[in-house]
């Protein structure tokens, strides 16, 4: 490793996914005054779990976005990742025309409503696997591709060679992976409560509910509909990879600034990425996981040095 | 309101069309569909034997291709498109963009359907496929309440296919990776959720320990039962409390709304279980090809028979059943 820490592409860029837990306003609004001064690239901003969640409704959401705008960021609106309801495709239908910013879908909805009309970005969520599916999409508008995190870097490597379209390719590198979807409600179920009377509790667990097997290894992080790895993806060892334009961080809780910071020193050459990988690992909720990358089981910690 | 029943191999393929299945669906012996088990599945010469059956009694024979390829293994599902239409079966049900601009490009006439593991869950989502690939028809996650997809039936260009019995997926499919996080294998890159080389039953002084890739996902007593380790109905610890944090073993069983589904016009009604035995695919067809005859021939008076519900109950999983997610309740 120590031969590639400079890192030598200029054009690659950091993103910060958006924010996947429920956080009052108060706070939601804070933490992009943050992101603001921080050394983000671009935002992706919006709700992408639960529509019953709604920090901000749409005015707010979209000021927040000309906040970023302001300070430099590139911002994109993130759509729904599950569509159950008609007054969520009536949302999405809002957010795919707003006419000023691109979105990221996350739904083969919203690629319907942005197909052949304007640029996009296929979010994780969508199934994306082979390059043939890309190209039909890249057809279609999509202009940058998030890998889903299941994916290895072999996989994306295999992408790159085939890829007749330029495609900027955006990997999920830090943070819990989004890892299953569903019309249960898991947190309310864990308060006793019906999902139609949820009462909001995702607003008591910032970093969503842990779930531990019974022999105490923290396994699963309940959130809302969606469920997470308790451990902690961090790829910050391919700053230097070839294949990757963008480097997503999903925000946590706690200590997302100094996350953002930490790889924007590596990316520029600032800091040592060894010394960072350990700084970073004290800022992982639970500990490392990062198996699908190297082609494994994704709870496994792999292998750090590529 | 057809009913489309799974076959796992050639005694299932026959035991759906002896009692009453519409259609049949079947893969290869391979991970090109999402039941990718050992021993399961067909080759061409039992696909022809299997053909001719279904076709002396009229019933039609659906091929799943339904897992994600990868860049390099494409070539692979292009040649399973082939291989099925070549067979001249009477349709394909696809998941992936990909495969699916392949079949539609090199074999016009074919008939296409999308299959669950597409994740489409709205009639936006499902028309994107109708308009690029021609689908004549949608099988829909398990995720939405009944009202729901009235609403998408009702918005939708293409028939709707709903599942109606069966183990129970909790995430929508298509979408979990839960048994690829624990294994590195899961619907999506495989084929299968909890690949039986992954599982392990170990009696322990605690209990009957299940394990996934040695993660500890169940612990049963003297007298339980202990269900398959899929991840989504192990028992677990939130907030201090142990139990089944994401869902207890149970299947689906749609008995109880039939008339409701005919009543918003689903198309058809699927069973889940092609790694099922034949005596499984027997009973469960029988039962549902009665309870539809009899649904459609009075349903305001149509009420699911005790002995339907015990025998189904009965080959679920926990043997128990739910509404699941058609049940705004269960969610």
């Amino acid at each position: 490793m120590t031969a590639e820490t400079t890192i030598h592409k200029a054009r690659k860029r950091l993103s910060l996914g958006p924010v996947l837990y429920y956080w009052p306003e108060d706070q939601l609004r804070r933490f992009y005054d943050m992101v603001a001064e921080s050394a983000v690239d671009i935002v992706y901003l919006g709700e992408t779990v639960c529509s019953k969640r709604r920090p901000l409704n749409s005015e707010g959401w979209l000021e927040v976005a000309d906040m970023l705008t302001g300070a430099g960021k590139e911002v994109v609106l993130s759509g729904l990742s599950l569509i159950e309801a008609a007054s969520e495709l009536a949302t999405l239908k809002n957010i795919c025309a707003n006419g000023r910013y691109r979105v990221e879908a996350n739904d083969m909805a919203a690629v319907q409503m942005l197909a052949g009309k304007s640029g996009f970005i296929a979010g994780t969520t969508l199934n994306i696997y082979n390059t043939h599916t890309l190209e039909k999409l890249a057809r279609l508008g999509v202009e940058r591709w998030v890998m889903p995190v299941e994916q290895s870097r072999d996989i994306l490597s295999e992408f790159r060679q085939q890829m007749e379209s330029s495609m900027e390719i955006e990997v999920f590198t830090w943070g819990r992976l989004p890892l299953a979807y569903s019309a249960r409600c898991y947190t309310a179920r864990n308060h006793c409560l019906p999902k139609d009377d949820c009462q909001l509790r995702c607003l008591d667990d910032p970093d969503g509910m842990l779930l531990r097997t019974r022999e105490d290894d923290s396994f699963l992080v309940l959130n809302g509909i969606q469920t997470q790895s308790a451990l902690t993806q961090n790829l910050v060892h391919e700053l230097n990879n070839p294949d990757i334009d963008i480097f997503r961080i999903s925000p946590q809780s706690q200590h997302t600034g100094k996350i953002i910071k930490v790889f924007h020193e590596c990316l520029t050459g600032q800091q040592d990425i060894d010394q960072a990988a350990v700084v970073l690992e004290s800022f992982m909720p639970t500990g490392p996981c990062n198996g699908y990358w190297y082609g494994e089981a994704g709870m496994l910690a792999g292998c750090s040095a590529s | 309101m057809k009913l489309v029943c799974p076959a796992g191999n050639l005694p299932s393929l026959k035991a759906a069309v002896d009692n009453g299945a519409d259609a049949v669906y079947i893969g290869f012996r391979d991970s090109t569909n999402a039941r990718h088990f050992a021993g399961l599945n067909f080759t061409n010469a039992q696909i022809e034997k299997g053909l001719q059956y279904a076709r002396d009694h009229q019933v039609k024979v659906f091929v799943a291709i339904n897992t994600y390829p990868y860049p390099s293994d494409f070539t692979h599902w292009q040649n399973a498109v082939d291989r099925a239409a070549g067979l001249g079966v009477d349709a394909l049900i696809l998941a992936d963009i990909g495969v699916m601009d392949y079949a539609r490009e090199r074999w016009p006439e074919l008939n296409l359907h999308l299959s669950v593991q597409s994740s489409s869950t709205s009639h936006e989502a499902i028309r994107f496929y109708a308009e690029q690939f021609g689908i004549r028809r949608a099988v829909i996650p398990r995720v939405l309440s009944l009202k729901q997809v009235a609403t998408l039936i009702e918005h939708s260009t293409v028939p709707i296919e709903v599942f109606g019995f069966g183990s129970l997926c909790v995430m929508v499919e298509g979408r979990c990776f839960l048994s690829s996080y624990v294994t590195g294998q899961g619907p999506n890159n495989f084929g299968a959720c909890s690949p039986a080389s992954f599982v392990r039953w170990q009696e322990t002084d605690r209990g009957l320990e299940t394990r996934l890739n040695g993660v500890l996902i169940d612990q049963v007593g003297k007298g339980e039962n202990a269900g398959y380790p899929t991840v989504c109905k192990g028992r677990f610890e939130v907030m201090g409390k142990t139990g089944y944090a994401i869902e207890a073993p149970t299947s689906l069983n749609t008995l109880p709304i039939l008339p409701e589904l005919l009543r918003i016009g689903a198309a058809a009604i699927k069973i889940e279980g092609r790694q099922r035995s034949p005596a499984y695919v027997k009973t469960v067809t029988r039962i549902m090809r009665e309870a539809i005859d009899a649904c459609k021939a009075d349903p305001e008076n149509y009420t699911p028979k005790q002995e339907w519900m015990t025998q189904l109950a009965a080959l679920s999983e926990g043997l128990q059943t739910t509404l699941g997610a058609y049940e705004r309740t269960w969610q």
